[in-house]
Formats: structure tokens, sequence, C-alpha cells
């Protein structure tokens, strides 16, 4: 830094001013601190009391829970059947191993220069469903069948927003570049899937998939009630992912088209290398957002009676056995979904700053 | 090297007739754009083409690579006649680079990657043989040191540079160039007509698009003046500017050179 160089004023300098500013700057604001002070002392207190201090961890069963906190002992007993439903504990580390790998291929994206990583990401995106799909249902490769029926928990919840996510993604980019074809039956057939699937809430659709779509078709040919979910919930999530990109691809100017055409590249390369690059990342926002929406939304296969995690924790929480302990669970339950809420949304903050390449055409 | 040496003997024979638009026109609904056009350039002819805003000029220049379409009449480029067929089109703009008055790079890739995108999907050239011609043509254009940077971080001139190297790096035979200077500051024109000239006396064929009348003087072999969709006048460059026939034409070099 040479000399001549005048450092902007500083200000604000030391606690003391710092509070004066920002809490009691005038009469108004100052009463404002002194009553929302009040409120956070009358109220954390007992919040870490309830959580921390007077909760009971551990123990053999519900006579143990005797103090004034949470019985956090009651997730801390069924915890098992909150992340693997009715899966059998013997074949328990076939879902262990998944849950690694998807820690694996998902925690170094949030590490600046983990070796390797965006292989780990293109693993997550590619491999990691492969695996799933041969290693939680086994039934091959002598590995033990496990009934979909009998998953559940965490891990049910995990399975119906990856895949959810992962298939819908693709098919709402083709959906939306569809729709703004020049050919009229292609883009005709996209709108109308489009207006169709997006005017019908997923309760219906999840009712629909597990309930009619038995009736419509042929004897003998069946899904399996998840697979038949699945399906419902990633029709229903691609129609509203194509409108969030067509957003992205009405935001190209026209320029790029062009450019991209007078280099003689063709319809496909132009969408692919030129045209959805682009579109996508100015979209970002819109597209985690629908996603942390699905991962929420599949708390609704409680209805068609599948056991997601807020469906085993209910359940248990109905067990006689234990007593008042439905605020425990639901707070676990919203824990849980607040972290991977949360995760989401970080790695697309972080996503959003490594695409940036600082100019807006 | 040897695409080079291809290159040049192929300019040596001097095509005749490498663009030809025969009859040409255009409407937009029931707006008569472009009215009866004719012109046939050789290969190595340096065209510029000028007219008041509205004339339908930059309109002409994109039905030569088809990014806008003509209703009547022929366009036939390099032996190709351009039709509703996605070949031939896609035949024609492999030949034909265009360089756009707002550069239209592209903002997602560097500048590196932009002029390597089609040589390595359309060309099918190696990524490190596309690397190392469009180093060659960075280094042609005067920018080889903003390789890594993305084109938002360049100004208007670099950035029309490296459209102009985006451009060559296909090894086009023609170059369009609709304005390339209009959306510039005035201290960044002459680098890019810098640019403009130097291709010109490599032999190039150019049709261009411009208001750059000392431009036009320096390196055209005939300045077309387009007025209302219509060819006015065409002529070489000194008669042109020094004798025009029509009175149109008159009127409009007496508007943009009085100042």
């Amino acid at each position: 830094m040479t000399e001549s160089t005048i450092k902007p004023p500083k200000k604000n300098l030391g606690p003391v001013k710092w509070m004066r500013t920002h809490l009691f700057s005038s009469w108004y604001n100052t009463l404002l601190t002194l009553v929302v002070g009040y409120l956070l002392v009358t109220s954390v207190g007992p919040l870490v009391n309830w959580v921390f201090l007077d909760a009971t961890f551990e123990g053999s069963g519900p006579g143990d829970c005797v103090g004034e906190g949470a019985c956090w002992l009651f997730v801390n007993q069924r915890l098992n059947f909150f992340i693997y439903g009715f899966y059998p504990d013997e074949l328990q580390w076939r879902v262990d191993i998944m849950f690694a790998l998807l820690a694996l291929a998902f925690v170094p994206q949030f590490i600046e220069g983990f070796p390797g990583r965006k292989w780990l990401g293109i693993f997550g995106m590619t491999g990691l469903p492969i695996i799933g799909y041969v290693l939680i249902p086994g039934g091959i490769l002598g590995l033990e069948e496990v009934e979909s029926s009998k998953w559940g928990g965490l891990m049910l919840t995990l399975i119906l927003a990856y895949i959810g996510i992962l298939a819908s993604l693709p098919i709402g980019v083709l959906l939306a570049i569809g729709r703004r074809s020049d050919m009229p039956v292609i883009r005709g057939l996209c709108v109308v899937f489009i207006e169709v699937w997006r005017a019908v809430p997923l309760i219906t659709v999840l009712f629909m998939a597990s309930v009619m779509l038995p009736l419509f078709l042929p004897e003998g040919v069946n899904f399996e009630k998840l697979v038949r979910a699945l399906i419902g919930i990633t029709l229903w999530q691609s129609a509203y992912m194509a409108e969030v990109i067509r957003g992205g691809l009405q935001a190209i100017p026209r320029g790029q088209y062009e450019a991209a055409g007078a280099l003689g590249l063709g319809y496909w390369r132009k969408m692919g290398l030129v045209i959805l690059p682009q579109a996508l990342k100015l979209v970002i926002p819109g597209i985690v957002n629908t996603f942390i929406a699905l991962f929420k939304d599949t708390t609704l296969v409680l209805i068609i009676g599948l056991f997601d995690i807020l469906g085993a924790v209910q359940s248990t929480i109905a067990d006689p056995a234990w007593q008042n302990v439905a605020i425990e669970g639901y707070v676990f339950v919203a824990f849980c979904f607040w972290v991977f809420c949360f995760g989401i949304s970080r790695y697309s903050q972080n996503l959003e700053r490594k695409l940036d390449t600082g100019h807006k055409t | 090297m040897t695409q080079h040496s291809e290159s040049t003997e192929t300019q040596a024979e001097k095509k005749p007739g490498i663009i030809r638009v025969e009859g040409m026109h255009k409407w937009y609904g029931d707006f008569h754009v472009l009215k009866d056009l004719n012109l046939a350039v050789d290969q190595g002819e340096r065209i510029v083409i000028c007219g008041p805003s509205g004339s339908g000029k930059s309109t002409f220049i994109r039905c030569i690579n088809r990014l806008e379409e003509h209703q009547q009449g022929k366009i036939i480029v390099d032996d190709v006649e351009l039709t509703d067929d996605v070949r031939h089109i896609d035949r024609v703009r492999r030949e034909v680079g265009m360089v756009f008055q707002h550069f239209n790079l592209f903002p997602h890739l560097t500048v590196l990657e932009n002029c390597c995108l089609s040589p390595i999907w359309v060309r099918k050239l190696p990524r490190r043989e596309a690397e190392a011609a469009a180093m060659e043509y960075l280094e042609r254009v005067k920018i080889p040191d903003q390789a890594t940077k993305f084109p938002g971080q360049l100004s208007g001139g670099q950035q029309q540079r490296v459209a102009i190297a985006r451009a060559l790096c296909m090894k086009p035979k023609i170059m369009l160039f609709d304005e390339p200077t209009s959306a510039l500051d005035p201290e960044m024109i002459k680098e890019v007509l810098d640019v403009m000239i130097e291709l010109a006396g490599s032999g190039m064929t150019m049709i261009c698009v411009t208001h750059e009348m000392g431009f036009a003087k320096t390196v055209a072999d005939r300045v077309i003046f387009m007025d209302a969709g219509e060819i006015v006048e065409e002529a070489p460059p000194k008669e042109f500017f020094s004798n025009p026939r029509e009175p149109r034409t008159q009127k409009f070099l007496q508007q943009i050179l009085q100042h």
C-alpha cells in the first residue's frame, strides 16, 4: 500500500459505539432493544434448560424420563426406527453404506479445494443411484431381498427426495426446451403436460398413483407402491422444474442463439453448450427453491401409507408406552429437515459464487 | 500450417461468385424489407454495405448465413444453396464467420473457450490443436494475454477483437461483419478497425456493414449503398465517394460526411 492511498474513514470503532448506533440510536430503538432483550432472556434460558440441561438423554426405558426437560431418550431409543423404518437390523449395513457414499459425494462439495470433488459430485449423481438401486432392495448378487414396504424413516425420505430431484431436473429441462420449440406438436404436448401436472396438488397425484393407477393397469402388471409414488412425484416435480428453467431460457439474449448458430453449432449443441449452461446458472435460486419444497413435500407420502421420517416419528408417538413425547418427536423431525434443507441451500450459494463469471450480457 | 497453405491456394484461384444472391426478396409479415437484391461476390473481394438505418443492410447480410430467412429468390454460398434444409444451412455456416454489433461472446466461457468451442464440436479438432490455433488468432488480434479471462472482464474493443478471433478459428472462407464498431466507444473503434484492415489485407472475402467511411475508402473493392430495402448504387469506393450517381446516395453522403 502506498502512502498516498487514503483509507476509508473508520467509524463505529469499539463495542460501545457499535451498540450506540445499532441498538440505542433513538428512544424508539432503545425501547425495542429492551423489549427484545427481555424476551430473549426469559425465553432462551428455559429453552436451553429444556433442550440440554434438564433433558434426559440416556436410560433404559420410558420410566427414566422424569425430569422437567426434553425426553431425548425417546428419540435415542427409537432412532433405529426413525432412520431405517422396518429395514431388518442385520441388513442395515447396506443402508449405512449408502449414507456413507452420500456423505462422501456431497460433503466435499462444501470444502474448497477438496481433491476430486467435481468427480465425487458426478459420482453422486450417476454411480450413487445405481449402487443404491442394487444395494437397498437387494434380491440380486446374492443380497437378500428387502421389500420396499419395509423401508422407512429418514432413509425413505432421502430416497424419495433424491430420486425425485435427480429425475425431475433433466425431464424439466426437456419440457422447458420443448415448450419453446418451433414445432407445434412438441410445444403443444409440453404445454399440456406442464399445465396438467402443475395444476394438480401433490396429494392428489399420490392418491392417483397409489389407488387409481393400479385400476388402469392391465391384470398382472403392477409396480410397487413406492415406485408408483416416485413416478408421481417425479412427473409432478418436473412440471414445476420446467417452468423455472423456462424462465432462465427466456432471460438469454437472442444474440447468444445467433452467435452459436453462426458458428455452425446445431440445435442440441447450441442448447447444451451455450444456452442451457447460462440459463441454468441464472435460475439456480429457483431450482433450489423447488428442490427444498420437494424435499419437504415428500412427507405427504404418509397419506398413502409409506412411513417416511415424519410417519415413523408420528406412529411412535402414538405408542402408549411413551407419553408426552410428541414435542420431542416433532422437534427431531424439524431438525433433520432443517439440516438437509440448509445444506442444499448453502451448496447452491456456493455453486452460484463459483459459477459467477462477473458479467451480465 | 497445412491448412494455411491450402487456404492461400484456394484464395489464389480467386473463385468467382463465392456468394451469389439472385432476385432475393424478404418480408417481415406484410412489410417488404428486402426488394429484389442481386449481388455476386468473388473470393477475396471486400464489400462494404452502407445506408441509412432501417434500410435492410443488416437483414441482408444476416440472410447470407440464414440467421434470417428469405422468401423469394436464391442465395448460393460456396456452391450451396440456402433452403430450409438444415444440412445446407450448417454447411454454409461452417464456412461463413460472423461478427456482431454487440459481440455476442459467450459470457460463461473464457476467451480461449469461446474460440475453441466450435472448432472442437463442429470441426472435431482435438482440444490441444484447437487451443493452439485459437492462440494464434488471439495473437493476430493482439490479445493473447487475455485468453484465460472471461468476456465480462474485457473492454468493448477487446471483446470485439475476441469475437473476430472466434469467427476466424473456424477458418471460414467468408467473413460477415454486422456494424462491428457501432457499439464501441470512439477510442476503441480504431483497434477493431486495425484488425479488420489487417484481415482484409490477408485476402479474406469480407462483407461489412458499417458507417466507417474511412474503412470503406481504405479496404473496400466495392461499396454498396442500400436504402428502403433496395440496392441503390454499387461502385468502387473512389467513384462512390467522389462521384455518386444517384441522388439518394448523394444526400446520404452529404449527411454523413458533413462533419
